[in-house]
């Protein structure tokens, strides 16, 4: 990856004037960006907008899009809100190095096939928020096809749930082979999302009878999704893995109880 | 483009590319510990800290420093060599390629932790890759390490207690001999001593 042009603009509407020319690419956290091959005209640099750090309020908590991913595994109310899930979902992410680095914004932008990071917030109820397109269900944002529009944070709204998280990885560090989130409300239903399938993640619906027999819905839920092969797993492993870690996060689940509402 | 920053606590100006990675630029200013092992933000030999943070300066744009306090293993020397003759004194690596990203990382941990469990530690030498050692040798020599840190830090303060009034050369001569002791106690605390 080659850069020839490098601009660090001071209000969103300066980054987006620039980002409105097809030879320019945002820049967050970049670990992606500097895999790619051939020359980047204009580099905008996000990274003087005050787009990071995490807000908690009662009702939500809004992540900017620079927030590093390091800072979304140390923070006490996400590891509170969703018992260890975000954490647990970003610590296999390379290293410590790489977290200080990489940005939510990115992960989330980038639709990756393999992240964990949009599976996690998949089964959360999150929202986008774009400069031009404002608040949008992340559930939608993640079909949507990529504009030159900016992505300023993430907000999760707070609900009375338990959630659960999984993923298998041939060896730690590496891209996953199957990722799996899964919340359930105070009402009974929730939301199951699988990635890394390895297309990107999708969402599935836990019906309010969950509890009744979890091992056969982990199975009726895998038989829905669709997998792939690729160099890490090939298309029936990864079948046979999102049975076995959606079960897995479904017994978790039964295990933390009633959702106190 | 002109960036200025400071690099291991120096004022430093310099003409840079727009394109540049901090890595490129440390390596020009002279701080050759920063290598590059692996062309991908995964192996952790490129580590430096930016504003006390580690970082892999392999995919950091120099631009992005400016402003900035970058440390290299040059500028920590203090904090290194006790570890490092530590660690060299347990035989924890064979060809400690992955020594300098793996020393700035443990660091890193130290700073973070005083008392790192396992999975601490282990989560930290995720991030910096070694195809020689399994990582066992290092995870042995960072928990004796830690042991011979609290065990010196005791030892210190019933020293501290028996003798109020010891001389400054004393603890000059002390400090120099520290580096020698440090490895000494790496091979005593149990370790492969290669």
């Amino acid at each position: 990856m080659k850069i020839k042009n490098y601009v660090k603009p001071t209000s969103l509407e300066e980054a987006y004037q620039w980002n409105q020319k097809r030879s320019a690419r945002l820049m967050g956290g970049m670990l992606w960006l500097r895999l790619g091959r051939g020359t980047i005209q204009t580099a905008i640099d996000l990274s003087g907008l005050g787009l990071e750090g995490i807000k908690e309020t009662e009702e939500s908590f809004y992540i900017g899009a620079m927030t590093t991913l390091r800072s979304l595994e140390q923070h006490p109310g996400l590891e509170a809100y969703t018992e260890g899930s975000v954490r647990k979902a970003v610590s296999s992410i390379v290293g410590v190095q790489f977290r200080n680095l990489a940005t939510v914004g990115g992960s989330i932008w980038g639709r990756f096939g393999f992240s964990d990071v949009l599976t996690v917030f998949l089964a959360l109820d999150t929202w986008v928020e774009l400069y031009k397109g404002g608040l949008v269900p992340l559930s939608e944002f993640v079909n949507r096809k990529k504009d030159n529009d900016i992505l300023l944070g993430l907000m999760v709204k707070k609900r009375p749930q338990h959630t659960a998280y999984q993923s298998f990885r041939n060896t730690r560090t590496d891209f996953p082979v199957l990722t799996c989130a899964v919340s359930v409300s105070a009402e009974g239903q929730g939301t199951a999302a699988v990635g890394a399938r390895p297309g990107r993640a999708m969402t599935f619906e836990i019906p309010g009878d969950w509890k009744k027999e979890t091992e056969r819905l982990a199975e009726e839920l895998a038989a829905r999704i669709p997998t792939g092969s690729n160099m890490r797993a090939g298309a029936e492993y990864r079948s046979h893995l999102a049975k076995v870690l959606l079960g897995r996060c479904l017994e978790e689940l039964m295990q933390k109880g009633e959702v106190r509402a | 483009m002109k960036i200025a920053l400071i690099l291991n606590g120096k004022n430093v100006e310099a003409e840079v590319d727009d394109g540049m990675t901090l890595y490129d630029f440390v390596r020009l200013k002279g701080c050759t510990s920063v290598k590059c092992g692996c062309e991908t933000s995964n192996c952790g030999l490129c580590t430096v800290f930016l504003d006390d943070v580690p970082v892999l300066s392999c995919s950091v744009l120099a631009a992005r420093a400016a402003g900035r306090r970058v440390d290299t293993l040059e500028g920590l020397q203090e904090e290194a060599e006790e570890f490092g003759a530590f660690i060299a004194g347990q035989g924890a690596e064979q060809c400690g390629f992955c020594n300098p990203g793996m020393i700035m990382n443990a660091i890193a941990l130290f700073r973070e932790k005083t008392d790192p469990t396992d999975e601490e530690i282990q989560e930290y030498l995720a991030g910096n890759l070694c195809r020689c050692s399994g990582y066992e040798g290092q995870m042995r020599g960072i928990r004796n390490f830690i042991a011979y840190k609290k065990e010196k830090a005791l030892s210190g303060e019933r020293q501290k207690d028996g003798s109020m009034g010891k001389s400054r050369e004393t603890d000059g001569a002390q400090r120099l001999q520290g580096d020698e002791q440090a490895k000494e106690a790496g091979k005593q605390e149990g370790g492969a001593g290669i």
